[in-house]
């Protein structure tokens, strides 16, 4: 293992693939027999609600217990279409598995949901595509980013038998299931294959390298087509706004992530030997593994508030620990300056105030490293709607919508982390997409909407 | 610790196990081994007249829980398949280096009075403790107007015993088949010809399952299948009953009984032995775990009479037949209500679902205000008729309780009850 301070080929080639290989074993069919077999079939079933795509678990789970892993597999899909991403990314500990009845009795261990329903997915038979289209409306929606929410919002319009285009910044569709997602998490090209099998609908049209904002406005988009879904994510990185920050050496985790997830030869990534990491998300604990991952021998997670206010789970801070990473509390960084091989981080110790908020103290300290990555949060960019004359109003920053996704203009709705609802995760995004793309559906076959003859 | 040792018609065995005449007990190599592993006693596999059948192949299948765990196996095996001089020699040397142990030989050959007479006397030769009389077998030799050709009809049940009676010394035990209405008639027919004991219960006929990839039942045997004879746990409760209602028939009560039908641990053996059973017979479990089971069993059973004081097996033989009765006589003002312990409860619903849709909406469904995904389920107990359902339920042991509720009415039953017309003044 090499120390230089930047270099590629810290590992051998096996140690990369062990490395990367899927964190979470796929079920074999007799352990998700054993494991199915736990499910209580409850009536309550808590799970199902604590599902933010409400897919009926329980129903699912018997039927893996009765050989029927066919039947299994498109009840998941039934609700959730991206069910086989979600299986492997989901934090099924906050999700389901956290309300599942099972953690309250003796055994204290819920059923592996998330588990099986990966084992569901994998094993069951996708093609020819197991739902279909009714007939053609002659409606036409433009669904504005390939991410989890554009595509749960653009596979249930064209169920419904709407012409989706989907317009695409990127030349690859996906969105953070292709450039976000821990590589160990989503492994091969299982989001592209996901893709593949979503459009397998039919009616589905794509637009890449198309920029709303700056290719298209959304005042032609809302011309040229019945309705608008936006699905466009987060593409603001938050800075840290200190001195120094413009070094080479200092990088947004995200990017940094989306080279790895892009990578086709992990060795070939040039990777630090020290590394810090600022943030206390599920960004900051994906980007510290990964370099771990990939042969960094020293990586810090330099968190402003205690590991208690961190966003990412225990469960996640657990992985990070198990990966070999370090995680510092109260440690807010104040400023950078260059070294010759990299940079040198300013942390200022903090504390809690009176009123709960956070204070610097006099204590100080500095660390060194070859790179660092920021990782402190995305936040919407409003970019996209400059040249539009009507955009949607917005509210703490993010789209504001109703509980059916519904923005401000009547025409347009919105869906996934661009919106001011629900926490920023896979399944949130494509349970908006499926309930805006309900809503559009409920829209564009209203009588009204047939009568009139509004543009 | 707890006397197991038993003494059934005058055979003494170590403790109350006995091998039943199965596979177990085919040949002296297995008999050996499970003396050896502690077994008190063995029937020996049914011997029959030379020359000796053909066995199918495939021979057993299984029905299995949704789980994986064998509910019950099915088996379309014959009698020995072995010429007879070949188990009688075994037999006679299993004896003789195994003096301590109940040994007997199950009996099946053609109802001809000579055929009876001329097996009997090779067999009692062996010094063999007994003979049982196999008139159950369901599968095969019914066809050879053998095995429950005959168990199923009282009278000929009575001419065979009758014969063996005649023509052995040793203690004989009509086995039981288990293919019929009512355990009595037969039970009576073995009685009125002399048996000295009883066992049952042979095999069930069954059939374990229909393989859906090839629609014919498991396990085929070149594209077809027979019905088979069950057993294994889930034959149990019918040998249960079938032994109280012997025990608990006045005409009958004095019949000694060894009971088999899906003994699977201590617990099967302590329930039939209180339901009358002078011994046990096991053959699935034996064949699921091999013979080391019995170092369970014998610890089990003792343990569990030195926790209740009853230092020999004949302490609580058949302390539950005297609660066995009719329908009628029990206690119509006798009432039970569940409880629902909330410091137990997981908040499953299975519970609700259970007394919602099929028994007396008994049971109450209250979102808990302060989590999201629960729900508290309660007794509404002027709904509850004590059914037990919800218990049977609920997958947390000890949650729901049934609580006597004293009514304050006396007890009163069904021949006395005001809503019976017939009722005895
Ligand atoms: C590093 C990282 C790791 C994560 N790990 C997990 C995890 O393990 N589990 C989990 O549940 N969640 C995780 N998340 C969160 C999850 O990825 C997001 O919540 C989810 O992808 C949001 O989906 P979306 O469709 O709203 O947006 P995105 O996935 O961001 O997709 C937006 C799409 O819109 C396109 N787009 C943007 N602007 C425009 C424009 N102007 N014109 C046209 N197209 C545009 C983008 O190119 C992109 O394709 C993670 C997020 C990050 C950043
Ligand atoms: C494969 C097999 C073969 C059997 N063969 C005989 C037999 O030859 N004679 C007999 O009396 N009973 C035979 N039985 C029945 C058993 O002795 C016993 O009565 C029955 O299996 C119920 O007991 P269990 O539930 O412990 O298995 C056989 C059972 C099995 C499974
Ligand atoms: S809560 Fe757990 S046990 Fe109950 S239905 Fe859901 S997965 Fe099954």
């Amino acid at each position: 293992m090499s120390n230089a301070p930047v270099a590629s080929n810290r590992l051998t080639p096996e140690q990369y693939q062990q490395n990367f290989a899927d964190i979470k074993p796929a079920l074999s069919h007799y352990q998700a027999k054993v494991e199915a077999a736990r499910c209580l079939y409850c009536e309550s079933a808590p799970c199902i609600s604590a599902c933010p795509t409400e897919i009926n678990i329980p129903s699912f789970i018997s039927r893996i217990a009765t050989d029927n892993i066919q039947g299994a597999a498109e009840t998941i899909l039934e609700s959730n279409i991206l069910g086989g991403s979600c299986a492997r990314v989901c934090p099924t500990e906050v999700l389901c598995e956290q309300a599942c009845v099972r953690h309250h009795s003796e055994e204290c261990k819920a059923v592996a949901i998330g588990s099986l329903q990966r084992f569901a997915i994998d094993n069951s038979t996708l093609h020819p595509h197991p739902f279909s289209r009714e007939a053609t409306s002659g409606k036409s929606v433009a669904v504005v980013g390939s991410g989890p929410a554009g595509l749960a919002c653009a596979h249930r319009l064209a169920r419904h038998g709407h012409n989706v285009t989907i317009i695409e910044s990127h030349s690859k569709p996906g969105g953070l299931n292709e450039y976000g997602i821990a590589a160990y998490k989503l492994v091969n090209d299982f989001a592209q294959r996901e893709i593949d099998f979503i459009t397998e609908i039919g009616g589905i049209d794509w637009s890449y390298e198309t920029s709303l904002g700056q290719t298209v406005t959304l005042d032609q988009l809302r011309s040229e087509f019945d309705a608008v879904f936006l699905g466009i994510g987060l593409q603001g990185h938050r800075r840290l706004n200190i001195s120094g920050e413009d070094s080479k050496h200092i990088q947004y985790a995200v990017d940094e992530i989306a080279h790895i997830r892009q990578s086709k030869q992990l060795s070939e990534l040039k990777v630090g030997n020290r590394i810090i990491v600022i943030g206390g998300g599920n960004t900051a604990i994906d980007i510290a593994c990964q370099m771990r991952r990939l042969g960094a021998t020293d990586v810090t997670i330099a968190y402003r508030r205690s590991t208690k206010q961190m966003s990412a789970t225990p469960h996640e801070q657990a992985f990070a620990r198990q990966n070999g990473v370090r995680i510092l509390e109260w440690s807010q960084p104040v400023a950078a300056e260059a070294t010759p091989e990299g940079v040198c981080i300013q942390f200022q110790k903090t504390a809690t105030d009176e009123q709960g908020g956070l204070k610097a103290t006099s204590e100080s300290f500095s660390l060194k490293a070859d790179m660092v990555y920021v990782a402190i949060g995305q936040y919407f960019l409003t970019d996209c709607f400059a040249n539009s004359q009507h955009p949607p109003d917005t509210s703490h920053g993010r789209i504001t919508v109703t509980p059916d996704n519904h923005t401000s203009l009547p025409d347009v709705w919105a869906g996934g982390d661009c919106v001011n609802k629900g926490e920023d995760l896979t399944v949130h995004a494509v349970q908006h997409g499926k309930i805006a793309a309900e809503s559009i559906h409920r829209f564009l076959t209203a009588p009204e909407q047939n009568n009139s003859q509004t543009d | 610790m707890a006397d197991l040792s038993t003494s059934f018609l005058g055979i003494h065995s170590p403790n109350p196990f006995w091998l039943a005449s199965a596979p177990p007990t085919d040949k002296a190599f297995n008999v050996y081994r499970a003396f050896e592993a502690g077994w008190g006693g063995a029937v020996w596999k049914t011997l029959g007249e030379d020359p000796p059948p053909v066995n199918a192949c495939s021979r057993y299948s299984v029905h299995r829980d949704i789980q994986g765990k064998v509910l019950g196996i099915n088996n379309i095996e014959l009698i020995t398949d072995r010429p007879l001089a070949v188990n009688l020699e075994e037999i006679r040397q299993t004896k003789k280096d195994w003096p301590d142990r109940a040994l007997l030989v199950s009996l099946m050959v053609p109802c001809e009075e000579s055929s009876w007479k001329s097996i009997l006397t090779q067999v009692e030769d062996t010094g063999c403790d007994g003979v049982e009389l196999n008139f159950g077998c369901p599968h095969g030799m019914p066809e050879r107007g053998m095995g429950a050709a005959v168990g199923q009809v009282p009278d000929y049940i009575e001419m065979v015993t009758g014969w063996c009676k005649q023509h052995t010394h040793v203690p004989v035990i009509v086995k039981l088949t288990p293919n019929i209405t009512d355990i009595l008639m037969p039970a009576q027919a073995a009685m009125n010809a002399g048996a000295d004991a009883v066992s049952l219960i042979n095999t069930l006929s069954s059939i374990s399952g229909i393989d859906l990839d090839t629609l014919s039942p498991y396990h085929a045997i070149d594209g077809q299948y027979t019905s088979g004879g069950y057993c294994g746990p889930a034959v149990k409760p019918i040998a249960l009953n079938m032994v109280g209602q012997i025990a608990r028939n006045p005409a009958t009560a004095t019949l000694p009984i060894s009971a088999i039908g899906g003994i699977s641990d201590w617990h099967d053996a302590a329930e039939f032995i209180a339901l009358g059973a002078g011994t046990v017979q096991v053959c699935t479990a034996a064949m699921l775990n091999g013979f080391k089971i019995i170092g369970d069993m014998t610890d089990g059973l003792s343990r569990w009479m030195d926790s209740k004081g009853y230092r020999t097996i004949d302490e609580f033989r058949g302390k539950a037949v005297p609660k066995l009765t009719d329908w009628k006589y029990l206690n119509l003002n006798y009432k039970t209500v569940a409880h629902i312990d909330q410091n137990t409860c997981i908040h499953c619903g299975r519970c609700f679902a259970a007394c919602e849709d099929t028994a007396h909406q008994a049971v109450s469904m209250t979102p808990l205000p302060d989590n999201l995904h629960q729900t508290q389920y309660t007794i509404i107990d002027e709904e509850c008729v004590g059914c037990n359902l919800c218990q049977i339920t609920c997958p947390i042991p000890d949650c729901i309780t049934m609580t006597e509720i004293d009514t304050g009415n006396s007890a009163i039953n069904w021949t006395q009850h005001p809503a019976n017309p017939f009722r005895e003044q």
